[in-house]
């Protein structure tokens, strides 16, 4: 699956990565603590939070996350897009909850 | 003869700096991977220096990170000035913290952080005295 079908599925804006929405997507990550999402894998996955600060960038940043799902409604400041585009991290804004998206992607057949 | 440091690179870090905060280990990881080093690696090493800087970010007034890569392992020191740990046993426990509220709101605090860096360095090392300072050494194998 790319972050395009997870757009999709998400009915999720995009805010930032146009042009990386081709991204394949196996696996992701759903947790608001950043210390628990650095003991998750990085590669091919996509981290969904509830938190909207620069930290969730710089956290999936150092794990190769390829694509950050911001819940619930919650919307990035300035600061967040500025970082996303230096880092080239797609962002994706969705109004689904924590455990809707985690079971929309578990079921599209997104992995652990 | 003493083996020599293929490279040394240094960073200030700011206490209490939480806009900052991440910069250093984020210079660190793309310097890892301008040389070369396998990906998994320089995730654990992103890893490790990551939640070492933000634990001088939230406890201490400064510090420094240092990368050294040796022919055979690459270290990373956190240097920092700032409060000690008083029981460095409970600090290495999972879920013992002493960070306030408003860092838990940024997503850490929990109590991960020490623990996390020994789950992703081959080696740990705490140095630290009350009212003075930390030093946490670590160790990840080439």
């Amino acid at each position: 699956m790319t972050l395009k079908d997870i757009a999709k599925i998400l009915n999720a804006q995009v805010m930032c990565g146009d042009a990386v929405l081709d991204t394949v997507i196996e696996h992701a990550f759903g947790a608001d603590l950043m210390s628990d999402v650095l003991t998750a894998r990085g590669e091919d996955t996509v981290l969904l939070t509830g938190l909207n600060n620069v930290q969730v960038l710089r956290t999936a940043e150092m794990l190769d996350i390829r694509g950050v799902v911001l819940v619930r409604g919650k919307r990035p400041n300035e600061e967040f897009l500025h970082l996303a585009d230096e880092l080239n991290m797609p962002v994706l804004l969705t109004s689904y909850t924590l455990f809707e998206t985690c079971g929309l992607l578990y079921r599209a057949g997104v992995k652990a | 003869m003493e083996a020599k440091p293929l490279m040394n690179l240094s960073f200030p870090i700011v206490g209490g700096d939480f806009t900052q905060a991440g910069e250093a280990s984020s210079r660190i990881k793309r310097a890892l991977q301008q040389i070369g080093i396998d990906p998994a690696l320089v995730r654990r090493v992103a890893v490790s220096t990551y939640e070492a800087e933000m634990n001088i970010v939230i406890h201490a007034w400064s510090g420094e990170l240092t990368l050294t890569i040796w022919p055979t392992y690459i270290e990373v020191v956190a240097d920092d000035k700032g409060p000690g740990i008083s029981n460095l046993e409970l600090a290495m426990q999972e879920g013992f913290s002493t960070a306030p509220d408003r860092v838990r709101e940024l997503g850490f605090g929990a109590g991960m952080g020490l623990p996390n860096i020994q789950r992703s360095s081959d080696e740990l090392q705490v140095d630290t005295q009350v009212g003075q300072g930390t030093r946490v050494t670590m160790k990840i194998n080439l």
